[in-house]
């Protein structure tokens, strides 16, 4: 194949040259080509179970690298059934048997959240994870993609891995997000103007003044959903925020040198969003990329909120939904359920008084971990309720039952929405 | 190389024409997998396939659920391999890692109709049909060797030996 030295490389073509099995990384990588990979990190959660029974069926005893293996108990803690007990027994078997000392027990918080904060999500590293919404660690500057199970037992066999060297679309933004305008609505509008495939099989990579502005905890969220777009992978571009956030969580930095997409590098797309005038959003039942401007669902009744997970479980989210709930009370009729991502954000959450002001208004704060994002337990809705959440799934039967509903919305919507009873604008609730 | 008949269809076939989400559960051997393949698309197809067919398609084969068994009931009912403009990624993957052969190339789509015969070569890369020869980017060796292996947990038990130092030390007892 010709190969034209002059054209730049994305972010996706350069990381996956350096990574592919036996390369020295001069050897470039197209998008289209495939290419054999060994990741820095293979992440599985409580489905390691699952996971261990089809490694064994490969007919080895060990795993190649256990040093890269990290696996988070998070879908259902503590579990809620024989079933979850059984599993987690399992998986903890396994870690002891196999040296796997990268192993967080239920006490630690969700996947996306503690990956990052226990420093294995590094700018430049090839994260593959057994769960869809890997793609968050991209907001580090990391290539993260979600594979499946048989996928991840070959990769605790063999190191390695096949993949398709994704094509790229720039998504630029550029303004400055009005109060109570957060980043989950800036991706949720994103999600509903591309559609649900609209960025299938691609690498996206987010930039723009918005993004040089926005945390990375802002920057985790657009990374997080974009799965619900049919992204690969996420992509933000490191910078000192990143740097910043690493030294912050005393995750060492100092040697790091990622590579970053090449000003002509070759893109399939360039989209522009400016955000200047963005009106809060809301995902409506019973697809993701079903958005609309909150405005137009106002005063839809509900009967449970969440405020959680690794979409908006961090600080900045709760101490968001903190100050709207402060000193008010969440409406009579409604529960408002509260999901700290990781034991990190629960303790500054303690530390910086943000719980107290959240129980106080009537909420329960639970213990971190998905909750019932996927169905599993801890706040199932009945036939015919109906949830906001501030999660990234709103699919049929997603939180337990068939005949629910679920809208996605900020963690302002869904607060405003808490004390109001109904859905709400949050600039529309008087203060 | 492979030779035979093809099944054309259109675009965004998605996994529940494939294979119905309300038998995931309930059906779980390969053979009587294949007996529902396409089901809510084509009725003969599961009646009249042989083994060695080929499916050519248009846009986005396979879009929508994960589920394997997609790919499953298309090769146990003797699919040899699926031709199409474009896949969607989950099934491209589950397609090679379960042997199944994939290639995707427009111009053969646009050309090649209903029930003709029609010769793939992989090393080569070309599709020899009534409408000419098109050729597409070869599969790299590596893929092709897990295709040939049958999937790729073959492939890992037909060659994990030489890579895994630790094959041969059995697990530490500590419990
Ligand atoms: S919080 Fe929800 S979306 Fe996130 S990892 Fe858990 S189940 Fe998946």
């Amino acid at each position: 194949m010709a190969i034209d030295q002059k054209m730049g490389k994305t972010f996706a073509e350069k990381i996956l040259a350096l990574k592919s099995v036996g390369s020295t990384g001069i050897l470039p990588v197209n998008a289209g080509e495939i290419v054999t990979v060994s990741p820095d990190i293979i992440m599985s959660h409580d489905n390691s179970a699952a996971i261990s029974g089809i490694f064994k069926k490969i007919g080895i005893f060990r795993v190649m690298n256990p040093e890269k293996v990290v696996i988070i108990l998070d879908h259902c803690v503590p579990p809620a059934t024989e079933k979850y007990a059984e599993n987690h027994k399992i998986i903890r078997e396994f870690v002891r048997q196999q040296d796997i000392k990268n192993f967080y027990d239920i006490n630690t918080g969700v996947c996306h959240q503690v990956l990052p904060e226990k420093g294995y999500a590094l700018p430049g590293t090839l994260i593959l994870g057994s769960d869809s919404h890997t793609t968050t660690y991209g907001a580090f500057g990391a290539f993260a993609a979600g594979i499946g199970r048989t996928e991840t037992a070959a990769l605790w066999a063999t190191d390695q891995l096949w993949l398709k060297c994704p094509q790229t679309i720039k998504i630029i933004i550029t303004g400055k997000l009005k109060e109570f305008v957060t980043p989950k609505d800036i991706i949720l509008y994103i999600i509903g103007d591309l559609g649900a495939d609209g960025v299938l099989y691609k690498a996206v990579e987010f930039t723009g003044e918005t993004i040089a502005n926005m945390s990375i905890s802002g920057r985790m969220t657009l990374c997080n959903m974009s799965a619900e777009m049919g992204a690969k992978i996420a992509y933000c571009e490191p910078d000192d925020k990143t740097k910043d956030w690493l030294a912050n969580h005393n995750i060492l930095t100092s040697e790091l040198c990622p590579p970053t997409s090449d000003p002509d590098a070759e893109y399939e797309k360039i989209l522009e969003y400016n955000i200047d005038n963005l009106e809060p959003q809301i995902a409506c039942p019973h697809t993701v990329d079903n958005v609309r401007p909150v405005k137009e669902v106002q005063g839809t009744k509900f009967h449970q909120a969440l405020i959680g997970t690794c979409t908006n479980g961090r600080i900045e989210d709760l101490e968001i939904a903190a100050n709207i709930l402060a000193g008010k009370k969440i409406a009579k009729d409604i529960r408002l359920l509260i999901f700290p991502a990781s034991i990190e954000v629960y303790k500054d959450a303690l530390k910086l008084g943000i719980l107290e002001k959240l129980i106080n208004s009537g909420a329960v704060i639970m213990n971190p971990g998905c909750g019932p994002c996927l169905g599993a337990h801890q706040g199932i809705l009945a036939p015919g309720e109906v949830c906001i959440s501030t999660a990234n799934r709103n699919f049929k039967g997603r939180m337990g039952c068939e005949d629910a509903e679920i809208y996605l919305a900020s963690p302002s919507t869904v607060a405003a929405s808490a004390i109001k009873g109904e859905i709400i604008d949050p600039r529309e609730l008087s203060f | 190389m492979i030779n035979g008949r093809v099944w054309k269809y259109g675009d965004n076939i998605n996994t529940d024409v494939i294979f119905p989400g309300k038998y995931t559960y309930t059906i779980t051997d390969p053979t009587q997998i294949a007996r529902y393949a396409l089901e809510n698309l084509d009725k003969n197809f599961a009646k009249q396939v042989k083994k060695g067919d080929i499916i050519v398609a248009g846009e986005n084969f396979g879009c929508g659920s994960s589920r394997e068994q997609a790919v499953t009931c298309l090769k146990y009912a003797g699919i040899s391999a699926i031709l199409a403009k474009s896949f969607a990624r989950i099934f491209f993957r589950n397609c090679i890692n379960q042997g199944l052969y994939v290639i995707e190339c427009r111009d053969a789509v646009n050309k090649i109709e209903n029930g003709e015969e029609i010769t793939i070569d992989f090393q080569k890369g070309t599709i020899i049909s009534k409408k000419g020869t098109f050729a597409f980017p070869p599969l790299p060796d590596n893929i092709l060797e897990i295709l040939k292996d049958g999937g790729l947990i073959e492939h890992i038990r037909n060659n994990v030996k030489f890579q895994n130092p630790n094959i041969n030390s059995s697990p530490k007892s500590k419990c």
